[in-house]
């Protein structure tokens, strides 16, 4: 995390440092878990799907000449008879920041080996992104009662529907495999593997307070490309 | 490895800094729900949007992944890639904006 530190090794910081950790014929990123940096190239890998979907999205978009639907409009939520415009994606939005921030709060605890509040944390987040699948689906019958459909939609332009559906249908998806990952987490810290050192399912790794901040880059990664799609999608 | 992680466990952050970034993040949230609400348009909508989307992706990276405190070899090995990813949006947009000229141009002068 910080203040990396290596036996018999001067970790310099900065461009020279990154110069010298590139080229010293050794472990490139020094002083990082090797379980983080394969989540990070993972992640980085689907950056780039999301991205291709953003993309085709934005070219969708541009080279229609029907109208786009007002999304402002197609998103809105009655509130006592009134209707609130993105009112369900506002209150998505914040239940997934507010699970990152319990989620950032979980990795700091685990370090401190503080197994209470850590697992608590855990589970709180894990609810937190349950919340969020379960308003999407609410979103999607929603949506798909009012007519919305891969090949069309009465609100405009009929690419709208598939790429709702693609995009945000991958986003829900990642975001139900991270809880389902959270709640695994939940127990395993709980039941102590990180303090006695119980090896996983698939690997020889010991179990270690490490894992929490390799799930949390992951959680953080989902919320990440929330915001992504909140603009593009939702506001744009 | 585990020679090289002993050492970065026993330092954490102080939880005043999360909490900080938790409630910039609610804050910038809001003011980016409020473009909506108040109906902006044309330019100072979207980069009003795109500047909201930006902090708060940085904020995310920078703190809540760690990255600010990260060593440079891997920093720079996550952020470059995605300069590939700003060139194909350049490229997309412009391809975009040809094909709606191409079919406006077949659809109503008929080529």
């Amino acid at each position: 995390m910080s203040e990396q530190k290596i036996a018999d090794y001067e970790l310099k910081p900065g461009f020279k440092g990154m110069a010298e950790d590139t080229g010293s014929d050794q472990t490139m990123f020094k002083g990082v878990h090797w379980g983080k940096a394969m989540m990070w190239i993972f992640l980085l890998s689907d950056t780039f799907v999301f991205s291709c979907f953003l993309i085709s999205y934005m070219k969708g978009r541009a080279s229609t000449p029907v109208d786009w639907p007002n999304t402002s409009e197609v998103f809105s939520l009655d509130a006592f008879g009134v209707p609130v415009p993105l009112l369900l994606i506002a209150i998505m939005t914040f239940v997934l920041i507010t699970s990152s921030g319990t989620m950032a709060l979980a990795v700091k605890y685990g370090y401190e080996k503080n197994k209470k509040m850590c697992g608590w944390l855990v589970l709180l987040t894990a609810i937190g992104g349950l919340t969020f699948v379960g308003m999407q689906v609410y979103e999607w019958s929603k949506l798909i009662h009012e007519g919305v459909r891969p090949w069309g939609n009465p609100f405009g332009a009929a690419q709208f529907g598939s790429f709702f559906f693609m995009i945000t249908g991958f986003h829900g998806f990642h975001v139900s495999i991270g809880v389902l990952f959270l709640f695994i987490y939940a127990y395993k810290v709980f039941a102590g593997h990180y303090e006695s050192g119980k090896r996983g399912w698939f690997t020889t790794m010991k179990g270690d307070y490490v894992e929490i901040e390799i799930l949390g880059l992951y959680w953080h990664f989902v919320d990440l490309v929330w915001v992504f799609i909140f603009a593009f999608f939702y506001l744009w | 490895m585990d020679e090289t992680n002993k050492d970065q466990q026993s330092s954490t952050h102080k939880i005043g800094i999360y909490l900080w970034i938790w409630g910039l993040l609610f804050v910038l949230s809001f003011f980016s729900y409020m473009v909506d609400w108040y109906q902006f348009q044309g330019l100072l909508r979207w980069s009003l949007i795109l500047f909201f989307m930006f902090l708060k992706a940085g904020l995310i990276m920078a703190f809540f992944m760690h990255l600010f405190w990260e060593r440079y070899a891997l920093v720079n090995v996550l952020l470059w890639p995605m300069t590939a990813i700003a060139c194909f949006v350049v490229l997309m947009v412009a391809e975009g904006k040809y094909t709606l000229f191409t079919r406006l141009f077949y659809f109503f002068v008929g080529g």
